[in-house]
């Protein structure tokens, strides 16, 4: 085909290869080039996002719940409110509740009352109470006593359960007509009226406004107390005359100069949020004081389960993942560490042993859920062992991870080099020396990692878990292999469940600390097969 | 307590292996080169018959005397239980061997305490035998044992032979385990299928198992045979399974791509440990991650379009399966793409092709069967994920093809009929065996095709 | 004498010594893979319409040599190459240069072949396929057709042009690499042992073939066996740890070669 190629001025072949026919193929095809490889690299880019998101969620989500809110009260342990003698099934619950109450003298009614004590957790005696039986020298005395808040309380000082809005001073004279009860305000100027239109109001009429439960609360503070209004009209000679519901007694019903009164707008509607306007400024009033305080959420880490998300923690779930752990190594270790001995080293090319490898690369594929209805089916209905207990939790998983440790232990023993196995057997050896003596403790390291992500690939099972009952919901910290218990995936699994906003963040956390502990398996495992890892 | 025949067992097994170890010294005077097997080995020996069999005879026990017992007490009860259906009896039992050995009671009577008593003597009465029956054991293992050490003893061979059936019996192990899986399926779904004709079963297409649950007594008779269609829980798993692979299959196809051909190396040093910290994530986070998530946002964005999305549609369980996925489909197509051989691959860079051209018309055709089996695997994968669609996808069996529509899956129905206390024999709760059996079943049928091709894909270069 | 151009005093001396005109030409050729250096200064011509031979001992940088020549280099992450490789007095390592059009003018045929796992017919089209060389289907076939028939495979495959390629001998499955070679219409064939892993009248069949394509192609073949290179080539150069010994007419080297390595390689006291 040299005919193609003809001579052009300047003595420089052309061919099919180089001329513009061919260059402008060229140029597409490598437009086509730069797209496949833009293909393939937002394909990485994508699961690298998907990653980043989902980690993303989970840590912005479980950061608050590392914190919690707690409230400094003075708490009158003398002996004239508790006697030391009937500690037994005492109210310390109403100890709190009382020093509560001292701080709100205003508040009086029967309902506002009980909406005051929710701000407290309903736990909160019992850690009293817990603490006096540690420290018996709190009686007798006031204490400065810290006191977990209820979820909601703690959650709004996170600020994640409303839109706080800020203060703005008012620009004109505000007068009460009262400072208790339903009031009336009147607002020197009209702006208020177009104020309140732009945040929900229901228009009456001659141009008179409603505040609904679905429009956002506005709350005047002013003269020491706060105000929320609940209607506008508008007033003589261009003022506004505003209804309004007094939440904290004002100090007297003088009237108010410019700027002296201030505004505080929450936008989100008080039906459509957790917490009430009342609790809302009650909470300020005591974050103002200084009574609250941010606190590492030791009731998270160190606590069992619980139904409410203020009282709940994970060390009840985490104790139960690893005892299950234990008894899933205890089992799957040795035995899949033996079984893939006996395949690689010992076992004759027959029949059984094809089988048998078959079924293993088969076993490792079944789903996991199937394990479960194994356990449920043998273990706990043939066998009639205890539901939700550790032990059985763990032959299950066991069973489960075994054909991953029986997979990677064969690898790292075929890859010991046969020449170290003939090197003892033409020692005389036998073959079993030879491979406990030589080939095992080179494969070991190889062996470990397998373990290890065996293990991590485990930890994080939750399906199988479900079947044997470890769903229940237990309150105590399992003490052996036979209690119920929970594990931590499955503490996820329900608490994502759970409708408290609470429990969402404490869900996010959960799954930061299961991540963690596979985060440190991993570690461990690629550190092993960094250090002992042998190139033959 | 068992724990401590355990350790006394463990004890007198280390005592044996010295006695045996100085006897067979004793044997020769102290000249060892004259005994056939090593002292350590007769020690071994020794060891081995002592407690070995005694240690086997506590396993038995240990697995068997729960049920043992359990039926002792039905059986010495069986007055006070007459009247009351499988679950309540199983409660009874439950909260007798609360009382009796602590742990969580539901609520206690007379009649529990009483049997709680029984079940504290017959403990006590079996601990004791085992006691007994597990020093006997190892004495009469010992003595025998004792008697053989002599120089020209092998105990080299006897104690290998035993750590031979030892290993062949842990490989074993997985066998049984198939084993265990097949018979308990197939046991309690024929027990399902006697109750409701395996045709209504698989061809059926109402499914509600939870209005079959009338409460305790009902009668076995009184099963609706027609509420056990289990097609819509195939048709959504199946939904779902295509939304997942219509994720994963390209973008773990193209990152394979990717990372083996194109990237350089400090891209591929970050993708890589990106790719295998998704694979390790739990499935529970992932469900966790689509309810909380995913599912809001898909729902968001339908209203913004003016769709009407479910809060648990099947696009947001499989968008997310797919994500779980990826890095399964992506590491087995590397291992598929980079068993094409380098050849092919110079061939086609020899005439002049550029990379995108030899990867779309030379690598990946040679690779298409290994690339099919991945594909497999990953659909098996899908298909037996349990956790995302338990959490992310519904509880209603909806036959319908429309992603935005809340569907259940046959993992998500297991997982509702089993979980919580219900009574074994309802044919409730068979059903998710027999969904079980099916899941098992399809899954094993894709896993053997998958391996199969793969491995006649590896013959074809090696 | 009069000034002249580079090539000009080139094309002077080729016409004075009647040789062909120059195709390729590799001036100071340096590769390194990595630390280790592979190649060492080469300067070697090839002659248009001739058979280049490269021989030596393995490991000697006769392979890596001919992998410069269409940059199949470029393909190992590691591997360097510096120096001037030219085709027709253009730089091949020049930016502007296209390594997809330079490999279509530079077609390379491998030691072991290498058939796609697809058709006898798809194997040779694949080439043009890519390249767009063929504006029809007809075309196309008459491509494949005339590639095969170069090849002297037509005859023996033409029944089964839909059959896979990996299922031929070896001998013709080198034969298929080479009509897939050829069916780009390259102007240089570059050829690495290409007879190698061939039985010897399997060999025979390929260095006919090598001798016609000479007519109408460039080629330039490694190889380790002396006689094949005294066979078909019209000249040889001789690679020794990476340095170029010698080079020169085929015949001036096998009977009276100018450098002691070349004669003891050639008379097998080493390699």
């Amino acid at each position: 085909m040299t005919d193609a190629i003809s001579t052009l001025g300047g003595g420089r072949p052309v061919s099919i290869h180089t001329d513009d026919a061919a260059k402008a193929r060229l140029k597409t095809r490598y437009a086509a080039e730069m797209r496949f490889k833009w293909l393939g690299a937002g394909a990485v880019a994508l699961a690298g996002f998907f990653l980043v998101l989902l980690l993303s969620t989970v840590v912005t989500q479980a950061w608050p719940a590392l914190r919690m809110n707690y409230l400094m009260l003075p708490l009158d342990l003398s002996a004239a409110k508790v006697d030391p003698a009937k500690l037994d099934g005492f109210d310390f619950q109403g100890v709190i509740n009382d020093a509560l109450a001292a701080e709100f003298p205003d508040v009086t009614s029967r309902q506002d009352r009980r909406l005051l004590r929710g701000l407290i957790s309903t736990g909160a005696g019992t850690f009293l109470r817990k603490d006096i039986a540690e420290d018996p020298g709190m009686l007798g005395t006031t204490v400065d006593y810290a006191v977990p808040l209820d979820d909601f309380a703690d959650l709004y000082l996170k600020g994640l359960l409303a839109d706080v809005g800020t203060d703005e001073a008012i620009a004109t004279t505000v007068t009460p007509s009262g400072t208790t009860g339903d009031i009336e305000l009147t607002f020197g100027d009209d702006a208020m009226l177009a104020l309140a239109r732009g945040h929900g109001a229901t228009e009456g009429e001659n141009g008179a406004l409603t505040l609904t439960s679905g429009a956002a609360s506005l709350l005047v503070a002013l003269n020491g107390g706060t105000v929320k209004l609940t209607a506008l009209a508008p007033g003589d000679g261009g003022t506004v005359v505003a209804k309004g519901l007094v939440i904290e007694a004002l100090d007297s019903n003088a009237p108010a100069a410019t700027g002296q009164a201030a505004l505080r707008v929450i936008d989100t509607p008080e039906s459509s949020r957790k917490i009430s306007d009342k609790e809302i400024v009650w909470l300020d009033r005591l974050q103002s004081e200084g009574l609250t305080e941010s606190r590492f959420n030791s009731i998270f880490f160190f606590t069992g389960a619980s139904r409410e998300p203020e009282l709940a923690g994970v060390w009840g779930a985490v104790v139960g993942s690893f005892l299950t752990m234990i008894v899933t190594l205890a089992i799957a270790f040795p035995i899949g560490v033996s079984a893939a001995i006996y395949l690689e080293e010992f076992a004759p090319k027959n029949r059984l042993t094809t089988i048998i490898e078959v079924n293993i690369n088969n076993l490792a594929a079944v789903p996991s859920i199937v394990f479960g209805l194994l356990g449920l089916a043998v273990f706990l209905n043939f066998f009639g062992l205890p539901r939700s207990a550790p032990v059985v939790g763990g032959m299950v998983l066991a069973l489960m991870t075994l054909p991953i440790i029986i997979i990677a232990s064969r690898a790292s023993l075929r890859a010991v080099p046969p020449s170290i196995r003939e090197a003892a057997l033409g020692i005389g050896a036998s073959k079993v020396q030879t491979v406990f003596h030589h080939v095992l403790p080179l494969a070991m390291p190889g062996i470990m990692t397998g373990t290890i992500l065996g293990m991590a690939h485990a930890l994080g099972e939750t399906a199988p878990l479900l079947m044997i009952g470890m769903v229940a919901f237990i309150v105590d910290i399992p003490g052996g292999f036979t209690d119920p218990a929970t594990i931590l995936p499955v503490q996820i699994f329900m608490w994502a469940d759970f409708p408290e906003p609470g429990f969402q963040q404490k869900t996010s956390a959960a799954i930061l600390i299961l991540l963690a502990f596979l985060v440190i398996m991993n570690a461990i495992a690629v550190i092993l097969r960094k250090r002992f890892e042998r190139r033959w | 307590m068992v724990g401590y025949l355990v350790l006394l067992l463990l004890a007198l097994a280390a005592a044996a292996w010295w006695l045996g170890r100085s006897r067979a010294v004793a044997s020769v005077n102290g000249e060892v080169a004259r005994l056939h097997s090593l002292p350590g080995q007769h020690g071994m020996f020794l060891a081995l018959f002592t407690a070995g069999p005694a240690l086997l005879a506590v396993i038995i026990w240990a697995m068997a005397t729960p049920g043992i017992e359990s039926s002792i007490i039905a059986n010495r009860f069986a007055a006070e239980l007459s009247g009351m259906g499988v679950p309540q009896v199983e409660a009874f039992i439950r909260d007798a061997r609360a009382i009796a050995f602590g742990g969580v009671v539901g609520f206690t009577d007379a009649t529990k305490e009483a049997a709680a008593a029984a079940y504290r003597s017959i403990h006590a009465t079996s601990l004791w035998i085992i006691w007994i029956v597990a020093l006997a054991l190892a004495a009469a293992g010992f003595f025998w044992a004792y008697g053989r050490i002599a120089p020209a003893y092998r105990a080299r061979h006897v104690v290998e032979r035993i750590l031979r059936a030892f290993l062949i019996l842990c490989s074993v192990v997985a066998i049984l385990t198939t084993i265990g899986i097949v018979l308990s399926l197939i046991f309690e779904s024929l027990r399902f299928f006697q109750q409701v004709p395996f045709y209504k079963f698989l061809f059926g297409t109402h499914w509600s198992p939870q209005s079959a649950f009338t409460g305790a007594g009902t009668e076995a008779g009184a099963v609706n045979e027609d509420i056990f269609g289990a097609v819509p829980l195939f048709a959504g798993t199946l939904l779902i399974t295509f939304i997942a692979m219509l994720v994963a299959a390209p973008i773990g196809l193209m990152a394979a791509i990717y990372l083996s051909d194109y990237a350089s190396k400090s891209v591929r040093a970050v993708a890589k440990p990106v790719l295998e910290i998704l694979a390790g994530i739990p499935t529970v986070v992932y469900g966790f991650f689509a309810a909380l998530t995913v599912a809001p946002f898909f729902r968001g964005m339908g209203e913004s379009l003016g769709l009407d999305v479910a809060s648990e549609s099947a696009l947001a369980a499989g968008v997310v399966m797919g994500i779980m996925i990826i890095p399964f489909v992506s590491s087995l197509s590397d291992d598929v793409i980079n068993a094409v051989p380098q050849s092919l691959r110079d061939g086609s860079a020899g005439l002049g092709a550029t990379k995108s051209e030899t990867i779309r018309k030379v690598v990946l055709p040679a690779a298409l069967p290994g690339i099919v089996s991945a594909m497999l695997l990953a659909v098996s994968r899908a298909i037996g994920e349990t956790m995302i669609v338990v959490m992310a996808a519904g509880l209603a069996a909806n036959l319908t093809a429309n992603p935005l529509e809340a569907v259940t899956t046959v993992t998500v129905q297991i997982v509702t009929l089993l979980v919580g206390d219900q009574e074994f024999d309802s044919a409730k709760t068979l059903a998710a065996f027999a969904l079980g059996l099916v899941l098992f079943c399809i899954t094993l049928a894709l896993n053997i095709v998958a391996l199969r091709v793969v491995q006649k894909y590896r013959e074809q270069y090696d | 004498m009069n000034i002249m151009t580079e090539a000009g005093v080139e094309q002077k001396l080729a016409q004075r010594t009647n040789e062909p005109p120059i195709k390729m030409k590799g001036e100071k050729v340096n590769v390194h893979y990595g630390e280790k250096r592979a190649l060492f200064d080469v300067d070697l011509d090839v002659r248009e319409n001739q058979v280049t031979a490269l021989i030596g001992p393995s490991g000697c940088g006769k392979s890596t040599f001919l992998r410069c020549l269409n940059r199949m280099n470029d393909t190992i992450d590691i591997a360097r190459v510096s120096g001037k490789i030219t085709l027709d007095g253009e730089d091949v390592y020049d930016p502007k240069i296209d390594v997809v059009e330079l490999r279509a003018r530079v077609g390379m045929v491998f030691q072991k072949p290498n058939p796609f796992p697809k058709s006898i017919y798809e194997n040779v089209a694949y080439g043009p396929r890519i390249h767009g060389l063929a504006k029809s289907k007809a075309d196309l076939d008459g491509i494949v057709e005339s590639s095969l028939k170069k090849a002297g495979l037509f005859n023996e495959v033409k029944d089964r042009l839909l059959e896979s390629g990996t299922g031929l001998s070896g001998g013709q499955q080198q034969r298929l690499c080479i009509a897939r070679a050829i069916a780009v219409s390259p102007e240089v064939i570059l050829m690495d042992e290409p007879c190698s892993a061939l039985d010897p009248i399997a060999t025979a069949r390929v260095e006919e073939l090598i001798d016609e394509l000479r007519e109408n192609y460039t080629i330039v073949i490694v190889t380790h066996s002396m006689q094949q290179a005294a066979r078909v080539s019209q000249r040889t150069a001789m690679f020794h740890l990476g340095y170029l010994v010698e080079e020169g007419a085929t015949e001036k080297m096998f009977t009276n070669p100018d450098d002691k390595r070349t004669q003891d390689y050639i008379t097998g006291r080493f390699g």
